[in-house]
């Protein structure tokens, strides 16, 4: 016959089980419902889950680079850990910056951000702009290609 | 001893089950609240209205529209606010004692008794049936002041149908049209008892489907006018469209103007000028020639329209109201595609919802979502910037001010010397235009904003006219007129 202490460590374990099931449960369906999978890929359309990039998304559509370059090739490293580095770091604050709806409107490109979008304007570009391309990476002193060719990804305006 | 072990070893492992059933279950509630935050945004997104309520073209009161549209209503009531700008807001101070000299300017008018700065759109009903320019019997206020502050379209189509307009919704303007005329030559006490809401929904949307319309005579009347004239209007593409494809029929705002120029068109319902035209005091947008202050004023004169002979100089002077549009027009947003509600309605998000602010007032009280949206530089910047721009016209404007001030100081010592009204007529020509000129940039509501260069034209132009016209009275009798010299 069982001690009173091992029963309760048999109840404690069962409830423990249950809870982590159903944390497992919860957290997996909430990472379907909020299509968490598709931040993981490539695909345009995960960037206007969250409606904020509505817009962006739009004005690409209708902008130049439409053909030729979808948002993670503008917005994200090529290569596959700075990638998902980048990934992660800016789907943490888009993250927390739309549950919580404590961002500043209208939403502006950050330094490091800006520097990577550069870097990517550059590595196609980069036979036309070789020899005027100062400071690259630097987001205080490079030179900003979209200062001037604003609408160039997203259309007129955004 | 052993015992004793074993069972603090128990203990400890009894403590560790807790521990981690408390975090994973905090852990499990924030995700559970999370899962709830990620669906109140997917709701959200979907932009369902829900009408609660029926709303008609005949639904008048904005607050049963609220219920169905209850984030446009709250900004809506928000007009209410009184907040100063460094040269205009929302806070009715008295132009006449804040800069004495507009006694002058204005002297012999309604404006010299009672000048004060508009307050928000909640306010325009009370305001306009407190000013002393409409309460004073002495003026004798048409009911054609409600065309603009009130929300007038149910009373002009009762009273159009009343005096025997054609029923039908087919009919919808002619019935306007007919209550507008009836309306205008009442006295204003009269008229007052038709309207009880100041600017309400159905002033600029219509209630089936929330487009964008217009619907007062006065503006109806005032496009079709600039339409059938011959100056280009690049920032209203429909009006350029109608005359290319041949001018038939008349220019329809409603049917042809695309969404962007209508986010124009109903604030230029009433932020225009405008003058009441003959013994019916229909009120009159003056656009027949264009919209630029020269080809406004060219109409003024073809018609003969004075609105006051000054009781200083005798001069026949034109007041202008608060000619927004008409300036904006000729300004580099307007160009650029920019329209009002851009700024003085921006974008605002609410969750995952983009609603336009209905709170209007001035851009500088919101300057993140009014200017930074195309404008990618800091607030500060922008700020900076725009008041610039405002202070180089205010110094203008008070240069205008000395000058017509000094020219009608002129005017009135040559009377007092004598001088007949052949004599005096070329100057106070002069004065009308100068006034003209110095008015329209006074009274629009940007301090220059809108279109600074422009802007600048005109008070320089008034400057000119002023100085012009004090040496026409100077070289009447050389000797005397010293005393009046700046």
């Amino acid at each position: 016959m069982p001690s009173s202490v091992t029963k309760t460590r048999i109840i404690l374990g069962l409830i423990l089980a249950s809870t982590l099931g159903l944390f497992a449960g919860v957290g997996g369906y909430t990472f379907y419902y909020g299509q968490g999978f598709s931040y993981l890929s490539n695909d345009p359309k995960a960037c206007v889950n969250c409606h904020i990039m509505r817009e962006q998304f739009d004005g690409w559509q209708k902008g130049p680079h439409h053909a030729v370059a979808t948002c993670n090739d503008c917005h994200t490293p090529h290569d596959l850990i700075g990638k998902y580095m980048t990934k992660a770091e800016n789907g943490y604050y888009h993250s927390k910056g739309f549950t919580f709806q404590d961002f500043k409107e209208p939403i502006m490109i950050k330094p490091s951000n800006a520097a990577v979008l550069q870097k990517n304007c550059v590595s196609c570009h980069v036979e036309i702009v070789d020899g005027i391309n100062t400071h690259p990476g630097d987001p205080k002193k490079m030179l900003d290609c979209v200062h001037c060719h604003r609408d160039v990804g997203h259309g007129p305006i955004h | 001893m052993k015992t004793t072990r074993f069972s603090d070893r128990r203990g400890l492992a009894l403590w560790i089950y807790v521990v981690v059933i408390a975090l994973a279950g905090t852990a499990t509630i924030a995700l559970m609240l999370l899962f709830q935050n990620i669906k109140a945004r997917k709701a959200e997104a979907t932009q369902n209205a829900f009408r609660v309520v029926e709303v008609s073209d005949k639904t008048i009161d904005p607050a049963v529209w609220g219920k169905n549209y209850p984030r446009q209503y709250d900004s809506y009531r928000r007009t209410v606010d009184i907040e100063r700008t460094k040269f205009g807001g929302s806070e009715a101070f008295q132009h006449l004692d804040d800069d004495p000299v507009w006694r002058h300017i204005f002297a012999g008018y309604a404006f010299g008794t009672d000048y004060r700065e508009e307050r928000g759109h909640a306010y325009m009903l009370k305001d306009q049936r407190e000013t002393e320019r409409v309460t004073n019997p002495k003026f004798k206020q048409p009911g054609a002041c409600l065309h603009c502050h009130a929300s007038t379209l149910n009373a002009y189509i009762d009273e159009g149908l009343k005096a025997g307009a054609p029923a039908g919704k087919e009919n919808w303007e002619a019935q306007i049209q007919k209550g507008f005329e009836v309306v205008c030559k009442m006295s204003y006490s009269e008229a007052t008892k038709l309207v009880e809401h100041p600017v309400s929904c159905i002033d600029c949307h219509e209630a089936d489907t929330m487009n964008l319309r217009v619907n007062r005579p006065g503006f109806l009347n005032g496009i079709r006018a600039l339409a059938k004239s011959d100056q280009p209007t690049p920032h209203l593409p429909s009006i350029e469209r109608w005359r290319k494809e041949g001018r038939k029929g008349e220019y329809s705002p409603n049917t042809e103007a695309n969404r962007q120029e209508m986010r124009s068109l109903v604030c230029a319902q009433c932020h225009v000028e405008y003058y009441f035209k003959g013994e019916g005091k229909l009120v009159t947008f003056p656009w027949h020639n264009g919209l630029k202050v020269e080809q406004i004023e060219s109409y003024y004169d073809q018609v003969g329209h004075k609105d006051w002979k000054h009781k200083e100089s005798g001069a026949d002077v034109l007041k202008a109201q608060h000619p927004e549009f008409e300036l904006w027009s000729q300004g580099i947003h307007a160009r650029s595609g920019v329209s009002c509600a851009d700024c003085h309605m921006p974008y605002q998000r609410e969750g995952a919802i983009k609603v336009s602010n209905h709170h209007v007032r001035s851009p500088l009280l919101n300057v993140a979502q009014a200017c930074q949206t195309c404008h990618r530089i800091p607030e500060e910047e922008i700020r900076a910037r725009v008041v610039s721009i405002q202070d180089r016209n205010k110094a203008l404007l008070d240069r205008a001010e000395e000058a017509v001030v000094s020219l009608i100081s002129a005017l009135a010592d040559a009377m007092k010397r004598g001088s007949t009204d052949a004599d005096l007529k070329p100057a106070r020509d002069l004065q009308r235009k100068a006034q003209w000129r110095l008015d329209f940039i006074s009274a629009e509501n940007s301090m220059g904003f809108h279109a600074p260069q422009e802007s600048a034209r005109i008070l320089a132009e008034a400057i000119d006219y002023a100085r012009q016209g004090q040496l026409l009275v100077l070289a009447l009798k050389p000797a005397a007129v010293t005393a009046s010299a700046p």
